[in-house]
């Protein structure tokens, strides 16, 4: 009775496909962006053991503040943030400096008035615009993302199956592999494809075939003191691996004591294992 | 709870509280004494591991209460100072994100675990309906803290969940705009689902303790679905189940340990490190993926029916989907509880925990990709077809058409005659 069961069930599946694809219309899937997907990475950061390339971070700062800063802002960071362990690793008093090298309003004083003073440690990176409006009038209309979390906010689904695999070894760069590949990937557009004016051809882009932002790197733009070759490649690799300490500053600490909370917690199993067996040893299951 | 309890107190303190409020005993008899199977899986361990994440649960949210500003304006960097600035905030707020995903894979096995055993069966209806009941309240908490980081899949998914009541005739309006306090998601919205989200957890712990309750009185079901006949056929709980079900629990961290520590963000949506933006609605909006299959459901009935049009028909689609889980006991006719014994619902099951699975992936694709051949959403409406039919006429029907295998006289029965060949020798 089963198997005819089996059979008729199959039947009726069969016939419910037939029913349901007839009323589907057999159109295209609607295109998917970004085109390409970001290209996969080696980083330091990855895998269990990872942690930040503190010099890769000191270029990756460079490559901001000289190239990116110009436009995008990354509010959520503090210049204190640069000395905290498990970051680019600068001293309390080159922070110190290179805080005060900028300026911010603060106020009012006693006198009931605003005033400019030096940014302190504790001040945040300083915004290249007043406000978005500023921002999207410099840029032809499109503002340029806040960069604090960018590098979590990009990350590029990989889809079914390899989000299943991505889970039991573990795939998290998606975001500074995407910022790499964006960087890299600006090109032609090609044969027949024609993009909306003032934009930029890069089938990388996560929102469509272009965006406004023209190609920021290309080589030497930056003077790197540590002998590092000076390639757009190299540019954007640094700025990626900053741009993540900047959204997950914590990743060092959490994965060198994610090791050590595994560690025990796999040792008291062990253990409970064989209280467990011990306790039962006497009652047939 | 049920028979007789064996508690004795033994020090003069004790027997000061047994005359006055006999705590000790209701703990003893529920941790202690209480007879259990001595023939369960580790399936049934999940009782406590969720038990332990709802413990998790409150007290990494009461600490992120201490430090999250319900405001429209501050609350996404009030979530970013937590980790950034808090001592340990970035552990905390990842052991509380993760941990009510770890809540929903936990409860999803303790759900499957009762549909293949019969769990649901007489005497045990209220527990079962006491257990949906806890998952409703679990969906609404998890889908009002989602919204509280006020970011983009935050904002979006409130707009879009919120406006499933207004598909109701009438009274729907007035509903979604009590909800969400005005006519679009806003501050209002934020700062009542903080309150209720922060209510909801206790309700759950008031009806845990009634479905713990209830399971003390009927006693809990085996994989053989038979009724306990004597003595011989349980063991204490303690130190029983509470040795097996500690392993167990520390099992179950290390698997959630492997998503806090190394991939805290799997389980999110990237677009959540966005902050909410009205004017900028993001292409592809998802819930979160323990939401997903009901999601599909919802997607699933794109065509109107008479006078139900297609926006309704979805969400008492959805709506049902979880409805007919109380009414489980009721249309299940088979007087056999364990599936090992049901030749032909076995297969049902399995098919439908695959077909569960299928539509927690459509629920994450577009309506219009094509799948195997076929866009989304006719997968949909067959795998939506087939989990109705599921609940609605396979397991009716099965209770009488089916002719289960033999049942063992009792669980001491089944465990010698399964000990039996290995000691012949």
């Amino acid at each position: 009775m089963t198997a005819k069961m089996i059979r008729w069930a199959a039947a009726a599946f069969a016939a419910g496909i037939a029913l349901t694809s007839s009323i589907a219309v057999a159109q295209e899937a609607a295109v998917e962006y970004p085109l390409l997907k970001p290209t996969r990475q080696e980083w330091s950061f990855a895998g269990i053991f990872g942690h930040y390339d503190q010099a890769q971070l000191q270029r990756g700062y460079q490559v901001y503040k000289e190239v990116c800063s110009a436009c995008h802002s990354m509010k959520l960071v503090k210049f204190r943030n640069l000395a905290d362990e498990g970051g680019p690793g600068f001293t309390e008093d080159a922070v110190k400096v290179l805080a005060s090298t900028y300026s911010i309003q603060d106020g009012p004083n006693d006198a009931g008035e605003m005033f400019e003073r030096p940014r302190l440690p504790s001040d945040a990176f300083p915004s290249p615009f007043a406000n978005d409006n500023a921002a999207r009038a410099a840029n032809g209309g499109a503002l340029p993302p806040d960069m604090s979390l960018l590098a979590k906010a990009r990350a590029v689904h990989r889809g079914f199956p390899w989000f299943v695999f991505d889970m039991f070894w573990p795939y998290q760069e998606q975001g500074p592999d995407y910022i790499v590949s964006l960087l890299t990937g600006y090109q032609d557009p090609p044969e027949g494809v024609t993009v909306p004016e003032g934009t930029y051809y890069n089938p990388h882009f996560i929102n469509g075939i272009s965006l406004r932002m023209p190609p920021p790197l290309d080589n030497d733009v930056v003077q790197y003191s540590d002998g590092t070759p000076q390639t757009k490649e190299q540019y954007a690799k640094d700025v990626s691996a900053f741009l993540m300490w900047a959204a997950e500053p914590h990743l060092d600490a959490r994965k060198a004591l994610g090791f050590k909370v595994m560690l025990f917690l796999i040792v008291f199993a062990g253990i409970l294992y064989f209280v467990k067996r011990q306790v039962w040893r006497d009652v047939a299951h | 709870m049920s028979g007789h309890s064996t508690y004795v107190p033994k020090t003069a303190l004790g027997k000061w509280f047994e005359a006055r409020l006999p705590v000790v005993r209701l703990l003893h008899d529920t941790a202690v004494s209480y007879p259990t199977p001595r023939n369960l899986n580790a399936l049934w361990t999940f009782g406590g591991i969720l038990a332990m994440m709802l413990v998790v649960q409150i007290v990494t949210g009461i600490v992120l209460a201490m430090h999250y500003a319900a405001d429209s304006t501050v609350a996404f960097r009030s979530v970013e100072s937590i980790m950034r600035d808090v001592n340990w905030g970035w552990l905390i707020r990842y052991l509380h994100a993760n941990g009510a995903s770890m809540f929903f894979i936990a409860v999803y096995v303790h759900i499957f675990r009762g549909l293949y055993y019969g769990s649901y069966k007489p005497p045990r209806e209220i527990l079962w309906i006491l257990g949906v009941i806890i998952y409703l309240l679990m969906m609404a908490a998890a889908f009002m803290g989602y919204v509280l980081p006020w970011g983009q899949m935050s904002f979006w998914g409130a707009t879009v969940i919120t406006n499933f009541f207004t598909a109701l005739p009438i009274v729907g309006q007035p509903i979604q705009t009590l909800l969400i306090g005005g006519f679009s998601v806003d501050n209002a919205t934020l700062n009542r689902f903080f309150s209720l989200h922060y209510l909801l957890p206790f309700l759950i712990a008031g009806v845990v303790v009634l479905h713990v309750w209830a399971l003390h009185v009927v006693g809990q079901n085996n994989p053989l679905g038979i009724d306990v006949k004597s003595d011989k056929d349980t063991v204490p709980f303690t130190p029983y189940a509470t040795s097996k079900d500690l392993m167990w629990i520390v099992l179950f961290m290390i698997f959630y340990g492997w998503f806090v520590f190394y991939q805290p963000n799997f389980l999110g949506h990237p677009d959540n490190y966005i902050e909410a933006n009205p004017l900028a609605t993001p292409a592809h909006i998802v819930p979160e993926w323990y939401f997903l299959p009901f999601y599909a459901i919802l997607r699933a009935i794109d065509f109107n029916l008479g006078p139900i049009d297609s926006k309704l028909g979805g969400v008492l689609a959805m709506f049902g989907a979880i409805a007919v889980l109380a009414f489980l006991p009721w249309l299940d006719t088979s007087k056999v509880r364990s599936g090992r014994f049901r030749p032909i619902f076995k297969v049902a099951f399995w098919l439908f925990g695959l077909n569960a699975l299928f539509l927690g992936f459509l629920g994450s694709v577009k309506t219009d990709d094509i799948i195997m051949g076929f866009q989304a959403v006719v997968w949909a409406k067959l795998s939506t077809l087939y989990y109705f039919l599921y609940f609605l006429v396979i397991l009716p029907v099965l209770g009488y058409i089916e002719k289960p295998k033999p049942l063992p006289v009792s669980i001491n029965d089944a465990i010698l005659a399964k000990s039996a060949p290995s000691s012949v020798h």
